[in-house]
């Protein structure tokens, strides 16, 4: 099939502003978006700038906003996409090069919340026991990929940067809601702080933005709900 | 810039986040990585890590390591396997202690599940080992590694990729480093250095490795006059999507899948009468290809069935979510109701850098080791694997030699100062990057690296024999050829990601030379190595790992011993 990218580039070291760039090529219906730019970068131009590694939707590296919704371009196929398809760096984070964007502060919001498992009580010599419904109560926030989909649909994270974004309240629930943590309010704390949870104006996008299928809205209320109900 | 570290480690999965961990506390300690670490290629490890915990029912680390001994078809050095199937069992608990989300036995306990070569009783029929978390291990494990080096302030250099290993008089000083965002050349003078950056399956047409895979640290050790260990066998998991090549576990075999040719055959009676589709991946991708030679692939075509349909929602639902969504995707295919086309893919490198079961380097077949040089994980090989690895084992692999390696290397640090730094040390790398960088050749990257992998998956991959090596070796003759003429366009130094495609197209080149020479010099069939020239294994001749160097007059070869204590090279059958 013929399809057409039209992708917004930018180089720092050569365009005072970014401008849209549009590459016709022949590909198979089957390919992923993924491959398209693959092409483009190996056969049309070398200069277009991305990151990628895994193709499958695990590592994380290639969310982007692809026809106007963030999406992993490993995950998406061209059949789906129609001839014509945008291509451009996810919203809010700083632009450095075509559709590769600054991750730092996002990688620095995700630290923020304490992201690891505190225990004080001493390790067992075999495994801490949990049970399976237990386990079940956090199964969908340890999906996250941190790709940065979501935060970077959220209209409240573009009205303020500083709120900590969905992708950090998603991997504090991961721990907030594992019967093995013995720490959920050092995270409750951080998160129920002015640019914490109650940033969130439950407005679904990220949801739709997951590529994990993660139900990231209803994530955030629960911890919203543990602010308001759990003692800590 | 040059940066005075007490030790670095190279590469940020699963081998190079456990090595952190473990050395982080003894002293100035940073970790290269070409990819932020959530990136790495362990998170894509899905069915399990193998460990003799017996949840589920009696088992020994002893069987564990028979089965990866027998597994290897003997090549695997059984002391270094030992220190694995024990080591295996607290590493796991370690895991779970730093919070890994394993699945739940009804007891509370982790969740084990059988998986390929993998017995009790040293041969009497599968056990459940494989400890997992749904689908989705090794992301687990790689969130739960790098939380934890969150937890302990373990330093980071980001996109950060490998050009150089400083070697002088047999002392390891530290490693050369292009900074991806700003196109610098950094050195970091070290007394120690891990290696962990994986493998190289990238070298094949359909591979379950990602587009980073390129074999970085073997390749940039081989330049420094390393040998490379055991490199002709490399490991075709059975069930790649079909010609994608992405991953479907062993887990959907391990809970009942079934492979089926195109009369609806479960092949596998044939050639695995015991342990029927959890034979060992080298004898199920054979089979593979046998069924597809004899005109029994679906359609005529060059590939088979995973037969899902009978495993009910709820398994496929809780137990293998991730790679039901991936047949979904990528295939528009419901497994609940179809069968799925898969084809054997490039998965794993058995062989690597060679190192003694402390993850030290060694330099030869006396096992000398390189000074402050350590590596862990697949770019290594210690060697576990032997011939052919189990499936779990490269997730035990990369943990227990991860920690050791890093254990030695601390107290290495400890008891070593700095080696000299060489004069000029980064002068390798800046000529290969003002070389590569807006090159005005006329070859196209792409189209040698498309050539390179087409080519090794026709001529050096689950089958092979003199002719078709021979002629894959005047093959890369020419591409090699090719890329001294390769163009590039960006000449920029923020992000040049079409400069580091070209160097790790350098580094593929030269790796798929030493697979190739390794191959050839090899006159047998053992593991994954299967010769159709040379069809029976050869312990008398062959019983011994080879080790590869690059020189001037091409790869020269040496071979070393294998170790064997418990368990005596016998006939594989399954």
């Amino acid at each position: 099939m013929k399809v057409t990218l039209k992708i917004k580039r930018f180089n720092p070291e050569k365009d005072a502003e970014a401008y849209w760039g549009e590459y016709p090529i022949e590909a198979e219906p089957t390919d992923r978006l993924l491959d398209a730019l693959n092409y483009v970068k190996w056969y049309v131009d070398g200069t277009l700038t991305f990151r990628r590694s895994c193709a499958h939707g695990i590592c994380g590296s290639d969310a982007m906003l692809i026809n106007g919704a963030n999406a992993l371009a490993c995950k998406l196929l061209l059949k789906n996409l129609g001839s014509k398809i945008t291509v451009e760096p996810m919203r809010g984070f700083k632009v450095i090069k075509d559709l590769l964007v600054d991750m730092e502060a996002f990688f620095e919001k995700y630290k923020k919340v304490k992201p690891y498992l505190i225990t004080h009580s001493p390790e067992p010599e075999k495994e801490r026991l949990q049970s399976i419904a237990d386990r079940e109560v956090f199964e969908d926030t340890t999906k996250c990929i941190l790709c940065g989909a979501c935060t970077t649909s959220c209209p409240s994270f573009w009205a303020n940067e500083d709120y900590v974004g969905p992708a950090a309240i998603v991997n504090a629930h991961r721990f907030i809601f594992d019967s093995r943590d013995e720490s959920p309010g050092e995270r409750l704390t951080i998160l129920g702080a002015a640019d914490g949870v109650w940033r969130c104006r439950t407005i679904f996008n990220c949801v739709e933005a997951c590529p994990r299928g993660i139900n990231v809205t209803r994530a955030i209320g629960e911890v919203k709900r543990a602010l308001l109900f759990r003692r800590f | 810039m040059i940066h005075k570290l007490d030790a670095v480690i190279v590469g940020a999965g699963g081998a190079g986040l456990m090595a952190a961990l473990n050395l982080s506390t003894h002293g100035r300690v940073g970790v290269i990585s070409k990819l932020y670490p959530t990136r790495s290629h362990t998170g894509t490890a899905q069915g399990g890590i193998g460990a003799a915990l017996g949840n589920h029912e009696e088992d020994r680390w002893e069987w564990h390591m028979f089965d990866t001994v027998k597994g290897s078809d003997y090549l695997a050095d059984q002391d270094a396997v030992e220190i694995l199937c024990r080591e295996a069992i607290e590493t796991v608990y370690d895991l779970e202690h730093w919070g890994l989300p394993f699945s739940r036995t009804a007891e509370g306990k982790i969740a084990q599940r059988p998986f390929g070569g993998h017995t009790k009783e040293f041969g009497k029929g599968p056990v459940r080992r494989s400890c997992y978390a749904a689908d989705r291990t090794g992301h687990m494990i790689l969130q739960t590694l790098y939380q934890q080096c969150i937890k302990n302030q373990v330093h980071f250099f980001n996109e950060f990729h490998l050009l150089d290993v400083l070697i002088v008089d047999g002392r390891c000083a530290g490693v050369v480093a292009l900074c991806l965002a700003t196109g610098e050349i950094h050195t970091f003078h070290a007394k120690a250095v891990l290696d962990a950056t994986g493998g190289c399956g990238r070298m094949f047409r359909v591979t379950s490795n990602a587009h980073s895979l390129t074999g970085d640290g073997m390749a940039v050790a081989l330049r420094a006059g390393v040998p490379l260990e055991d490199m002709e066998f490399f490991q075709f998991h059975p069930t790649g999507i079909y010609k994608m090549g992405i991953l479907l576990s062993e887990a959907a075999r391990g809970e009942g899948a079934v492979l089926r040719n195109c009369k609806g055959e479960r092949f596998m009676e044939r050639y695995a009468p015991s342990l029927l589709d959890l034979a060992p991946r080298d004898m199920v991708s054979r089979a593979m290809y046998r069924e597809i030679r004899e005109g029994r692939g679906i359609e005529g075509k060059n590939h088979l069935h995973l037969d899902l349909t009978h495993l009910g929602a709820e398994v496929l639902d809780k137990k293998l979510p991730d790679i039901t969504e991936f047949v979904r995707t990528y295939l528009g295919i419901e497994p609940k109701k179809e069968p799925v086309p898969v084809q054997p893919t490039a998965h794993y490198a058995m062989g690597g850098i060679p190192t003694d079961t402390e993850g030290r380097v060694i330099s030869d077949e006396k096992n000398t080791p390189v000074a402050g040089y350590y590596a862990a994980g697949e770019c290594a090989c210690v060697s576990v694997h032997g011939a052919n690895r189990l499936g779990t084992n490269s997730l035990v692999d990369i943990l227990v030699y991860g920690r050791r390696g890093a254990r030695h290397a601390g107290k290495f640090v400890k008891e070593n100062d700095w080696g000299p730094l060489p004069e000029r040390a980064d002068e390798r790398a800046r000529e290969q990057v003002s070389r590569l960088m807006g090159a005005e050749g006329k070859e196209q990257a792409a189209a040698i690296r498309d050539a390179l992998q087409d080519e090794m998956m026709e001529k050096a991959s689950v089958f092979r024999e003199a002719k078709s090596l021979e002629a894959m070796r005047e093959k890369l003759a020419e591409l090699r050829e090719r890329y001294a003429q390769v163009k590039t366009e960006d000449r920029g130094t923020q992000y040049n990601t079409e400069l580091l495609e070209v160097i790790e197209l350098g580094n593929l080149l030269d790796l798929a030379e030493v697979l190739v020479e390794s191959a050839l010099a090899r006159q047998e069939s053992r593991g994954a190595h299967s010769r159709e020239d040379f069809p029976k294994r050869d312990d008398i001749n062959w019983l011994k790992h080879t080790l590869a160097y690059k020189t001037p007059k091409g790869v020269a070869f040496r071979y070393k011993p294998v170790t064997i204590t418990k368990f005596q090279p016998q006939e594989r059958k399954y």
